[in-house]
């Protein structure tokens, strides 16, 4: 069966001026229980690659420069 | 090699004790271990990153369950849990528990974590269970990991992240012999052998569907997909009670604790939509869950866990700690719901179920030391059967695992595998990367899980389980034959619908055989609404025999503490009599 894209809206926002990903920081995608960050190859910040989200916010309280927004996820809001 | 693109490989590494799972029960088992004989090497594996893993991944508000001299004896709490749990209980590992967990209390203010007291330097501990006192609040509830994590490295564990472990190795004379496990990140496999095998995978939180539609939104770590209950299955060991499912009162949606355990001991209570009481006791039990049941169906609803008419100054600190420690996003979702406990009460709902003896008492079989019924596995924490253990059960159940482990691997040499074992495993974990296309995980999970809602969640109704076994038979198939993983990620997420379909099936099998209602919401069954004490005052122990999943009745061991007639059906009372 052929597969489609799926458009979700993600809770996480990272503040890519802030964010230090480039520098080699990798500190929330280390943390998140659920694995759902990582380094964009593109703008070598981090993203919210899969919408798992337990709202749980280690990426939030660990990040070293306060670039991570955690947002409640839509669907309960 | 960019993260989560697919590395077919297989390595192999041994140690002599192997705990998996890194949450709450795991470190603690690890350090036990590793304390009991420092020259042995003891892994800690864990799915995700040990610092921030598990249920108190950000902390937590309070022990549940603490048993501390001057408010509350071990005899007294054996006594409560067992009626809590409608006397299935094995008694002697609760014992154990009540009298080792203030020992383990003591040792947790000397990691750095601190515990109220009250003016006179004496623990501040509250009343929130139907009888007795044992709920202790803890005011730098969000060092708890920081603390556990220091001693693991000070102890020297080794600790290998994001390793999802996925089935146990025995040998041919049925000892435990290691673990299959596979890097999330890269599906690398990795075996490791080990001469005994500590089990603290958690609760298998992702089994039904939260209403809210969301997958992850689950009350309990949604990394814990319930995977050691599959493994343990798959092993051959026993699981107990699984028909005693995991319901929680909850902040509706959120899906949280709302927390009537932080609030109750300030005046906070949970009301019906006449702002009312209903029922005596905040305590998560089943019965008190069949009553907030009974309660929405009544028209009543819906509930509220008010705290409105609390001094202001009560409420700023009930609300502190609510939104900073343990589940901090609590803040954020009442906001956007424009939720200010002065003014407005929190709305509540019943979840969905899972498996916890964290919380009710269906887990992985263990004795008094821990041990599951294979020689050489242990398991602790919200995975084992001793119940309503809570945080501090996992830690001090946890202790205990490492200690006997540590004593069965000094005394025993490594067990031999079948080689054809790891092939087969191999296969199976590899088999969705193999397809061109197909179902993707996230689907299948969501139609299983949406199954669980609807054919097994309470009350239980033996058409809708029968109805509710071919259609989750159709998606096993479905996931067997057609589901695809396109990175490493996504095929951690097939693999873990792999043990969320186990759980089902085994929740199926476990309520169906159990002829009878026992545990109030928790095990409801609508064509035996009795309790029926002749035929099923028992455990029922679920495992794999030849292939198929068996169960059968296990007499309950006699009591250390002694339960008089009139104290047996407190629980059962619940409801207030005659709300003014
Ligand atoms: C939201 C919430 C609030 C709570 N509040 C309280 C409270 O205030 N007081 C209290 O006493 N108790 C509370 N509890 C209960 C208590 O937190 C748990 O009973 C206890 O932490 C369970 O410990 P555990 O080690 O069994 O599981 P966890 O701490 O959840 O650890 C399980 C670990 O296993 C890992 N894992 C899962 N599958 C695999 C696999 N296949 N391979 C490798 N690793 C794996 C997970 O990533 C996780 O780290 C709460 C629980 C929750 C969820
Ligand atoms: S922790 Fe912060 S700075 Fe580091 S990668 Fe993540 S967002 Fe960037
Ligand atoms: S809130 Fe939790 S699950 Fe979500 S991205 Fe942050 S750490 Fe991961």
């Amino acid at each position: 069966m052929p597969l489609a894209s799926y458009q979700t809206s993600v809770p996480v926002v990272v503040d890519d001026a802030k964010c230090i990903a480039d520098k080699g920081c990798t500190v929330c995608v280390d943390v998140c229980p659920l694995d759902v960050l990582r380094i964009s190859d593109m703008t070598n910040k981090a993203y919210m690659a899969y919408d798992e989200c337990w709202y749980c916010m280690p990426c939030e309280a660990d990040c070293p420069t306060g670039a991570v927004t955690v947002n409640i996820p839509y669907l309960l809001r | 090699m960019a993260l989560d693109q697919i590395v077919d490989g297989l390595s192999e590494v041994s140690c002599d004790v192997l705990v998996i799972g890194g949450g709450t029960a795991g470190p603690m088992a690890a350090l036990k271990a590793k304390l009991k004989n420092p020259k042995a090497n003891v892994v800690l594996l864990e799915k995700a990153n040990v610092k921030r893993s598990g249920a108190i991944s950000m902390g937590m508000d309070g022990l549940n369950n603490a048993v501390i001299p001057g408010y509350a004896t071990p005899e007294q709490y054996t006594k409560e849990i067992t009626i809590a749990n409608d006397g299935i209980v094995d008694q002697k590992a609760v014992y154990k528990y009540a009298q080792n967990c203030y020992g383990i209390i003591e040792e947790l203010d000397s990691f750095g974590i601190r515990f109220l007291k009250n003016e006179n330097g004496d623990y501040a501990v509250k009343k929130v269970h139907h009888i007795g006192t044992y709920v202790l609040p803890m005011p730098n509830g969000e060092t708890v990991k920081k603390a556990l994590y220091r001693q693991l490295r000070r102890a020297r564990i080794l600790i290998s992240n994001r390793y999802m472990a996925t089935r146990l190795l025995k040998s041919a004379d049925g000892r435990i012999a290691g673990a299959i496990s596979v890097n999330t990140r890269t599906a690398e496999m990795l075996v490791i052998k080990a001469k005994a095998v500590i089990l603290c995978m958690g609760a298998a939180g992702r089994l039904g569907l939260p209403t809210s539609g969301y997958m992850f939104g689950t009350y309990e770590n949604a990394a814990n997909s319930g995977d050691g209950y599959s493994m343990a299955y798959h092993a051959g060991a026993a699981l107990a009670n699984l028909e005693c499912y995991q319901i929680n009162p909850l902040i509706k949606d959120y899906n949280g604790p709302a927390c009537a355990y932080v609030a109750g001991p300030f005046g906070a209570f949970t009301a019906n939509n006449e702002g009312s009481r209903f029922i005596e006791c905040d305590y998560w039990s089943g019965q008190m869950m069949l009553e907030f049941y009974n309660e929405l169906l009544s028209g009543k609803g819906p509930v509220f866990l008010q705290l409105k008419h609390l001094h202001p100054d009560t409420i700023s600190e009930i609300e502190s700690t609510l939104h900073k420690v343990e589940r901090p996003t609590r803040g954020l979702f009442q906001q956007g719901r424009g939720v200010d406990y002065r003014n407005d009460s929190i709305e509540m709902h019943i979840s969905e179920i899972g498996f916890c003896s964290g919380h009710s008492a269906s887990g992985v079989f263990v004795d008094d030391n821990a041990r599951t019924t294979v020689p050489g596995l242990y398991a602790a924490g919200d995975m084992a059967s001793v119940p309503h253990n809570y945080m501090l059960g996992a830690f001090t159940n946890g202790a205990v695992a490492g200690i006997d482990a540590m004593e069965f691997a000094d005394s025993h040499d490594f067990a031999d595998f079948d080689a054809a074992d790891v092939a087969r495993e191999r296969d199976r974990v590899m088999a969705p990367t193999r397809r061109e296309d197909g179902i993707p995980p996230n689907q299948v999970e969501y139609k299983t899980r949406r199954l669980v809602n609807d054919y097994l969640q309470p009350p239980k109704v033996t058409r809708k389980y029968e109805l509710g076994m071919r259609r989750l038979a159709e998606a096993r198939q479905d996931m067997q034959e057609h589901m695809i993983a396109r990175n490493a990620h996504e095929l951690l997420r097939a693999l873990e619908v792999q043990s969320i379909m186990d759980c089902a099936d085994m929740a199926v099998h476990a309520s169906l055989y159990r002829e009878e209602s026992r545990w109030g919401l928790y095990h409801w069954r609508t064509d035996f609404p009795e309790k029926d004490n002749e035929k099923w005052f028992c455990h029922t122990l679920l495992s794999k025999q030849n292939g198929r999943m068996t169960s059968e009745k296990r007499a309950v061991e006699p009591y250390v503490v002694p339960i008089a007639d009139d104290e047996k059906d407190l629980y059962d009372k619940q409801r207030i009599r005659a709300t003014a």
